[in-house]
């Protein structure tokens, strides 16, 4: 009775990408782990990745599971521990996982998987009410250099991307990034009714979430953190506005450590293969995210490199001790 | 107002294609089979169906996932009733009164007043997420953090209908609640308290564990003790196996009662479905004809919970489809759902695919009909389960509690919790403690201490702030008001009685 449910939905989903698949598919089966509860953003990648590698016929199998908790830290402890040398298994991960890590003092880190590939990247917006005195992001850096405390920021978890973000944006513009008045909600859902309610000054969040509210006028974008300007859009980077700050939600996978390199070049392949097939571009464009694939070495040294950046942040803000 | 009945039409000539109809059908069901497990909820469900919904049409998943919403909170009550484990935390409030009724052999009463009431919440609240939501959003968005806690404010104070005969024992048990509460990564500082280096515990205690254990495990245990002592001879069906007249003339004001606690909280974007079940507990309990028979099987406390859960599930909808603002898991799941078709719920969907907010409006109508169809024929048959001998049906439970408590979070150290709670639960009874007051401390506590320390954080520190909001300060106001009310009713009392 219990496993019914699971075991229907299992079944059907097993039969729909069954129908897909062509009759050439590889032989590997994939175990995805998703370190986050159904629904999340990690979750969401680990299960169109699932649909997104038989559909191609990379993988003839991919079995996703959800071990949620604190940021990913449960689930990497259990993905380093548990999986070490499988070349079957994989983990979805990103920008969060970094931070979260490091405020939890976990034992294990990220230098202890493998690198795959980093996939797609979510742009970063700062919004502030419509009837918000301030127009763009030179308003905002000025009333940061004016009083840091009076600016409030809302967004989501502490440690998480918005709140690194709201710190380089105060350290971009000249002013003490350790003083930032952030205020994490839980949620996107919850920050959205503080700015719309205009009880924060400012709100910082991935740009697709706030796309809705940003068209129909009822917030005021006044900066994205892209390199370039996004096509087709009027919303200026922060970039463009004098302010240096690029930075981005990124989403990556990664395998157990102590697999072979030929185990290694497999996964790497097979990662390869789904990027470029058009069942993930359907997906990519249906979920609004950026295509960011980079794989191989140059992914291991984005991650050293983040890790690093992200850290630094994180404890100029006081949230990692050291 | 005629556009909206115009446009509620053609909804219902949208949701009464077969199709549709057979996808509601689906989704109610679904809905009611994992509203029943108790740590599998309606979000989950979505979560997983998703990906099959993907070839589908977007109005025939939709309306799906509704039913699955509204199905859940119709399931999570007949578990909560017949063997006192709450499927969902939004059913806590309704164990507490419906497995008295059910032990008393009033199961089918409480069953069917809590299918009835969540009809008619159901009904109600679902107009009002047609009429007034436009209206209400506006409402909802002016809630800053200060009222939050505010309204947290007033439930706490409510709590104490929850406490059984003794104040003291009451409070013991709301204080164990609220240090559970503090457990994991404070949400503000990203700091962790009482976790003791274990990751499992950094997330906090799940509602739904806590729950569980302390009213079934626990439950299951005591009953165990007292095998020898007492034989307890549960009659299934003890009187009437439906509601009798005076069933439905203490039923029908706690339903509308419920339901103007739950589709107000429940659109609020922090207001949940829990607090709604609490308030309409508490306000039962004291407009109550029959308040020896509360903590003894009053229907009353029954009706108005079930009908306030109901009723905040729709209102959960109100910022859902006007600003796009997911309020609870499911909502959100049901968001992704919209994103997943390219649609963004928010002030545009209105005017851009009306055929489709309509057809979903008017879908939750069909649902609610289709539930109470398959409900109510069912509570005959839910009743022998308690005809099952004891030993068999509460081993039964304890198996159920657990693969609940697994296929949720599969760890060692949730199901250790899971026991730990478990002998809690036992003890509390033992030594007649009230085990509610936990579940609601461990609920109330971390959003109230976060939403203060928000306000304070906006304000700078300055704690005026809670009385500058005029929503805040009369929040507040109805808190002290609930507070001294007891006591300035006696003292007038004995003053009249001295009078005489």
């Amino acid at each position: 009775m219990f496993q019914l449910p699971a075991r229907l939905v299992g079944a059907a989903v097993a039969l729909t990408l069954a129908a897909a698949t062509p009759a050439f598919a590889q032989q590997l089966e994939l175990k995805l782990m998703a370190p986050a509860a159904p629904g999340g953003g990690w979750d969401q990648t680990a299960r169109s990745m699932q649909q997104a590698l038989v559909a191609a016929g990379v993988a003839r199998s991919v079995q996703v599971t959800n071990v949620p908790g604190a940021g990913g830290s449960v689930g990497i402890a259990q993905f380093v521990n548990g999986a070490k040398g499988d070349g079957n298994q994989l983990m979805v991960n990103g920008f969060v996982m970094v931070g979260a890590l490091a405020m939890n003092k976990s034992p294990v880190t990220l230098e202890q998987v493998t690198p795959i590939a980093r996939l797609t990247e979510e742009i970063q917006v700062i919004v502030v009410p419509a009837n918000s005195p301030i127009k763009t992001a030179r308003d905002l850096a000025a009333a940061v250099k004016a009083d840091i405390a009076k600016v409030t920021f809302a967004g989501g978890s502490a440690g998480g991307v918005d709140h690194v973000m709201a710190a380089l944006f105060a350290g971009a513009v000249g002013a003490d990034a350790k003083k930032i008045n952030y205020i994490p909600f839980s949620g996107g859902g919850e920050s959205l009714a503080a700015i719309l309610g205009a009880k924060v000054t400012a709100g910082i969040s991935g740009l697709s979430e706030y796309d809705g509210q940003i068209k129909s006028g009822k917030l005021r974008a006044i900066g994205v953190t892209s390199e370039k300007r996004i096509p087709g859009s009027d919303i200026p980077t922060f970039k463009e506005q004098g302010i240096d700050l690029v930075i981005a939600n990124w989403r990556s996978v990664v395998a157990p450590p102590g697999i072979t390199p030929e185990q290694r070049k497999t996964l790497s392949d097979a990662v390869e293969k789904m990027v470029k097939s058009d069942a993930w571009k359907d997906i990519l464009k249906q979920k609004g995210w950026e295509d960011a694939y980079l794989g191989g070495d140059a992914f291991a040294d984005f991650l050293k490199k983040e890790t690093v950046r992200v850290t630094d942040v994180l404890r100029s803000v006081g949230l990692v001790k050291s | 107002m005629m556009e909206t009945f115009a446009a509620l039409a053609h909804g219902m000539a949208v949701a009464v294609q077969p199709m549709n109809l057979l996808y509601a059908l689906i989704g109610v069901f679904l809905g009611t089979a994992v509203g029943v497990l108790p740590g599998i909820g309606p979000a989950l469900t979505v979560a997983l169906l998703l990906p099959v919904t993907y070839k589908l049409d977007p109005g025939g998943s939709l309306i799906m996932f509704a039913g699955i919403y509204y199905g859940g909170m119709y399931g999570g009550s007949t578990t909560a009733i017949l063997i006192n484990t709450p499927g969902e935390s939004a059913s806590m409030a309704t164990a507490l009164e419906g497995n008295k009724m059910a032990k008393a052999g009033r199961g089918g009463p409480a069953l069917a007043t809590s299918a009835i009431g969540s009809f008619v919440a159901g009904t109600i609240a679902t107009i009002g997420l047609a009429f007034l939501a436009p209206w209400l959003v506006d409402f909802a968005v002016r809630f800053g953090p200060e009222d939050y806690f505010a309204l947290m404010c007033v439930a706490f104070v409510t709590v104490s209908a929850t406490f059984g005969d003794s104040p003291i024992r009451g409070l013991t048990s709301l204080f164990i609640g609220l240090t559970l509460g503090l457990v994991g990564i404070d949400k503000l500082t990203g700091q962790a308290r009482l976790a003791f280096g274990v990751p499992e515990l950094l997330d906090g205690v799940e509602v739904t564990t806590l729950a569980v254990g302390l009213f079934a495990v626990g439950e299951a245990l005591y009953v165990a003790s007292r095998r020898h002592h007492t034989e307890e001879k549960l009659e299934p069906v003890r009187g009437s196996l439906w509601m009798t007249k005076e069933d439905w003339k203490r039923s029908w004001k706690p339903w509308l009662r419920g339901t103007m606690f739950g589709f107000p909280i429940g659109a609020l974007p922090a207001g949940g479905a829990e607090i709604p079940t609490f308030l309409s507990y508490s306000c039962e309990k004291r407009l109550t004809k029959y308040p020896e028979e509360f903590g003894k099987g009053a229907i009353e406390g029954v009706a108005g919970p079930e009908a306030a859960n109901n009723a905040s599930a729709a209102g959960t909808l109100v910022p859902l489809l006007t600003l796009g603002l997911p309020t609870s898991a499911t909502a959100a799941m049901m968001l992704a759902g919209f994103q997943q078709y390219g649609l963004n719920p928010g002030p545009l969907l209105f005017a851009e695919r009306p055929d489709l907010v309509w057809g979903l409006i008017a879908s939750l109508f069909i649902a609610n009909c289709m539930l109470l169809v398959l409900n109510l024929p069912l509570v005959g048959l839910w009743v022998r389960l308690l005809a099952i001998p004891q030993p068999w049906l509460y081993s039964g439970i304890l198996v159920f509690a657990t693969m609940g408590t697994i296929a949720a979070k599969p760890s060692v150290v949730e199901l250790s919790m899971l026991a730990g709670f478990g002998v809690l639960g036992f003890l509390m009874r033992r030594f007649d403690f009230p085990i509610a007051p936990v579940v609601v401390g461990l609920i109330l506590g971390p959003i109230a201490e976060s939403q203060l320390r928000r306000a304070l954080a906006i304000s700078l520190g300055d704690p005026m702030t809670l009385l500058q909001s005029p929503i805040s300060a009369t929040l507040l106001a109805l808190a002290l008001i609930a507070l001294l009310a007891p006591f300035v009713l006696k003292g007038m009392g004995r003053f009249k009685a001295n009078e005489d």
